[in-house]
């Protein structure tokens, strides 16, 4: 029950951010709506009882991630939102579009839920730092060193692009 | 208990609202927010079959167990992808600022300058 209590707040609070990532003018406001839906995915990790992954997504995701997005979004003093011809065009495809796959998925899981079972708030001994850390430097360990080059030719490249030519 | 079908429809509508984001806003770094959601959501659903198969644990045809931990493994997986993507794409958009002097990308629809 409270589980169920949980998941509806921070699940509510997640669907108000993502439309309210939507509805807003000024990419800023955009932004601070994404961390709001960052942190409340953080706490539904937890209740999935994944707290690594709780823990990484507010550090990495709502901290690193969404500075840089801020910084950059105050570096170019971005106003808001222009429209122009080519949006409206994408309002009338892009709505009816968007409401059928989200109806058609919807109804597929609602349909086949009955094979589905629930889940229930994580086990203590489930999602800890340790066995995903056995899991990613024994069973992923070369996917695991193949990101560290991507993220080393991420650096270069981001340095190559920001650098202000001639 | 929480039927595992509603967290995959949370992750379903996030999704969904990314994809609309993505086709609507016509500021770049909207858009790319918009990308950043998608991912949230589909992350979201990761750690939700984790959390399924740990508790109904399965065995494949071919003998091998499933590893529920792996869903975790993936999350990290994408957050670095995400992160590189994050650094990449905002060099990008702050050297087409330079070049344009425009976000919309409406504006940014020639190749050439």
């Amino acid at each position: 029950m409270v589980h169920q209590i949980l998941f509806i707040v921070f699940g509510l609070i997640c669907v108000a951010g993502a439309v309210n990532l939507l509805i807003q003018k000024h990419p800023i406001n955009s932004a601070l709506s994404l961390v709001v839906v960052m942190a409340s995915l953080a706490l539904i990790y937890l209740l999935l009882g994944a707290e690594f992954v709780a823990a990484i997504q507010i550090i990495v995701y709502a901290g690193a991630i969404m500075v840089l997005f801020v910084f950059v979004i105050m570096l170019l003093n971005a106003g808001s939102e222009e429209h122009t011809t080519g949006s409206r065009m994408a309002l009338m495809v892009g709505v009816p579009g968007i409401i059928i796959l989200g109806g058609t998925v919807a109804w597929m899981l609602v349909r086949g839920s009955a094979g589905l079972g629930g889940v229930t708030i994580g086990a203590t001994d489930f999602g800890e730092t340790h066995q995903i850390a056995r899991l990613l430097f024994k069973d992923f360990l070369l996917p695991f060193e193949v990101t560290s080059v991507l993220i080393l030719i991420a650096i270069m490249g981001a340095v190559v692009l920001g650098k202000r030519e001639g | 208990m929480v039927p595992l079908s509603w967290y995959l429809i949370l992750s379903a509508v996030l999704f969904s609202l990314g994809v609309f984001g993505f086709l609507l806003k016509r500021n770049i770094i909207t858009i790319f927010m918009s990308i950043e959601l998608m991912l949230n959501a589909v992350n979201l659903s990761f750690v939700a079959f984790a959390n399924y198969w740990n508790m109904h644990p399965r065995v494949l045809a071919d003998g091998q167990a499933i590893v529920p931990l792996s869903g975790h493994v993936f999350v990290f997986f994408v957050m670095v992808v995400a992160a590189a993507e994050a650094a990449v794409g905002l060099a990008i958009i702050i050297s087409v600022f330079r070049t344009r002097e425009t976000l919309n990308v409406d504006r940014v629809n020639l190749l050439k300058l």
